[in-house]
């Protein structure tokens, strides 16, 4: 992400972040066109080869991140409107980082026990409820996934060892 | 009447005791999505499409089409009660739908909407029941210049309709053409865009996408937001039902105008969105009562919710007829038919005569069925949202991993989702607008591959896109849509220069 360390403190300006992600447009941009022109972006012997259509999509995308870069680059003065102020865009990692190490928990250990997890201490930390109550909706979301999509669908989901041990 | 007859066959396959229970659950599971942040339409039926892989596409469409009705339905409980609009669809519901609540008329507010929302979405259905065949019959003239011509005019309008910066519009488009394009190019065999990776051979998929985007999302945007939901409490009764169905008639003006202006946002790509703001525009300015709207009128509320559910229900008959889906609800719905091994188009109407009449007969039964679901249990619904967001949030992660992971029993598939999280956040909060990239990722190849092909035909002459009177016709409307922001601008300043031209004489 590339407003992490910019919104630490008062938070990014939109302006900012819009000239960013401009960049990355045309950097998207450049990449594909690029790559289609080496895979062959003109008529081949039996018509339009592989790249023929990409490239100009790639071009598209070059011009068009270009302009919203100029555009931005106008305002960048005058327009000071914040993206995401540090206090709220700590709200969002708040749910974006057990995210992202619940799907690395999913890759290892199979989705059930993660999801039960995940769910339960999010509840208890951020919900500061009862561990109890935590426990009873993490494992009863967690169980009503495993019949409904393991017994019922018939729909394989990652496992890891402890359903390996309950001999699934 | 070929129709009616079609039509009839088309209830008898509905009306079996599995699909009417199909129904119901469809509509149910769809207002839990349309009433939750963070499922909507799109990725609501992105995350079930996989439970109906085992059931006949006639039956799978069905519920699919019911959890949308539902999902359409359910964004208005949210506008009225909370003043959260649960579904973009539904933000224009909330300027008069709230207020009424503040004065202790929820009740009639809820009726008001879901009424109204019956009513577009019946005349909806009945435009799709005569104009879909017609339609499909036509089409299947077409070559591949006319198809691309129609792809171009889908895109097209999106810049055309939408409200933001064309070029954030584009760039977004093109970007979904881009994804499209990774894998293995259909024509030639050869590798585009994988870089090596060998997990990129079959490309990104677009429910994984929708997921992400929409989904993951949704989510990081309600956290910054920091939602509490508190909320009017609504109880309705058949006597407020009664008596909201007895004012409702005088405002058939506006029913009328907003169930054209739905239908025909919803044929062209602008969805019902810009359908409903466009509709409440309208209203306020057409009707007597104008200069009180945005105080608790109940026309305020019958105006964008009738144009909203007739553009999400109309936005299905490009999509059926043409495989050109309208809105990015019908673009999941397509990649379903897809995956079912249907081929959406005007053959559909030819090959799979079951499929379509049973789908459009379901329209009928599934917006009944809605209505009742609906009035009856509402203060369940609003008891959903009143569940903390802390037990909300990982609970919608879980469903949209499990969602992502089983599109292709694929892992690499669920990281892309938080990627597309991301992406979808920081999009949102620039204004770039995720339905064109959503479709363009959907419609890519057919569009490339209709491209290509006209280009062999004209051997690389591009004026083959004004071939003929109806390719020309299509050409030239698309362009007219591209180009409209500056056409509407220099519009402007004409009309400003002549106002002005008399006040210097």
């Amino acid at each position: 992400m590339p407003h992490d360390h910019e919104s630490a403190q008062a938070g990014a300006r939109i302006v900012v972040i819009d000239l960013v992600v401009a960049m990355l447009v045309v950097m998207i941009g450049a990449t594909v066109g690029y790559e289609s022109y080496r895979l062959g972006s003109s008529w081949g012997p039996e018509g339009p080869q592989a790249g023929y259509f990409p490239f100009y999509i790639g071009l598209l995308i070059c011009v068009c991140g270009a302009v919203v870069f100029a555009q931005s680059l106008v305002k960048l003065k005058t327009d000071r409107r914040i993206f995401v102020t540090a206090g709220r865009f700590k709200q969002v990692l708040v749910i974006l980082l057990p995210s992202t190490a619940y799907v690395l928990g999913v890759q290892y250990i199979g989705i059930y026990v993660p999801s039960a997890l995940f769910i339960g201490l999010f509840m208890s930390f951020v919900g500061k409820y009862h561990s109890l109550r935590s426990t009873a909706v993490g494992l009863g979301v967690s169980v009503s996934a495993f019949v409904l999509f393991e017994i019922w669908f018939k729909i394989p989901l990652p496992k890891g060892p402890l359903e390996r041990l309950l001999g699934f | 009447m070929e129709e009616i007859n079609a039509l009839f066959h088309g209830f008898a396959v509905a009306l079996t005791p599995f699909n009417l229970g199909l129904m119901f659950v469809g509509i149910v599971l769809g207002v839990i999505i349309g009433v939750l942040p963070g499922l909507g339409g799109a990725n609501g039926v992105a995350i079930l499409l996989p439970l109906t892989f085992t059931m006949s596409p006639t039956s799978a469409i069905i519920m699919l089409s019911c959890i949308y009705w539902g999902a359409l339905f359910g964004g208005a409980i949210t506008s009225v009660l909370f003043n959260i609009p649960g579904e973009p669809w539904s933000v224009a519901t909330t300027f008069d739908g709230y207020p009424m609540a503040q004065q202790g008329r929820a009740g009639e507010a809820l009726t008001g909407a879901f009424t109204s929302s019956f009513v577009g979405a019946l005349v909806a259905v009945l435009m799709f029941t005569f104009i879909a065949p017609l339609v499909a019959r036509f089409a299947l003239q077409f070559g591949p210049p006319e198809f691309f011509s129609v792809y171009l005019l889908t895109f097209c309008s999106f810049v055309g309709t939408g409200k933001g910066n064309p070029f954030k519009i584009v760039a977004s488009m093109m970007i979904g053409f881009a994804m499209a394009a990774v894998g293995i190019d259909i024509v030639t065999g050869q590798l585009r865009l994988t870089f090596g990776f060998t997990e990129l051979l079959s490309g990104f998929h677009f429910l994984v996408a929708v997921i992400g985007l929409f989904g993951i999302g949704e989510i990081l945007l309600s956290m910054e937001e920091g939602l509490s939901f508190s909320g009017h409490s609504a109880k309705i009764n058949p006597k407020i039902v009664l008596e909201t169905w007895a004012k409702l008639p005088r405002y058939w003006a506006t029913s009328i105008r907003s169930c054209i202006i739905g239908c025909w946002m919803g044929i062209i790509p602008g969805g019902a969105t810009p359908a409903s703001f466009m509709s409440y525009g309208v209203a306020r300015k057409m009707s007597r009562n104008g200069d009180k709207f945005g105080t608790g009128q109940l026309e305020g509320v019958v105006a964008p919710e009738t144009a909203a559910h007739a553009a999400g229900t109309s936005a299905l008959l490009p999509m059926i007829t043409l495989g050109i889906p309208g809105s990015p609800t019908a673009a999941v719905l397509l990649g379903g038919l897809l995956i079912w091994g249907l081929q959406p188009g005007p053959l559909l109407f030819v090959e799979q005569k079951d499929f379509v009449w049973g789908l459009i007969a379901s329209m009928y039964l599934g917006n009944i069925a809605g209505l009742i679901v609906v009035l009856t249990m509402v203060p369940l619904f609003a008891a959903i949202l009143r569940v903390p967001f802390p037990i909300i949030a990982p609970v919608i992660v879980v469903i949209c991993a499990i969602g992502a992971f089983t599109v292709k029993n694929n892992m690499l598939d669920v990281w892309m989702m938080v990627v597309f999280g991301v992406v979808g956040y920081v999009f949102r909060k620039l204004d770039y607008p995720l339905a064109p990239m959503v479709l363009a990722l959907v419609l890519g190849d057919a569009a490339e591959s209709s491209f290509r092909q006209s280009m062999l035909i004209s051997q690389g002459d591009l004026t083959v896109f004004f071939s003929n009177w109806l390719v020309g016709g299509l050409t030239g409307l698309a362009l007219v849509a591209l180009f409209w922001p500056l056409i509407s601008a220099g519009m402007a300043r004409m009309r400003a220069v002549v106002t002005a031209a008399p006040r210097r004489n």
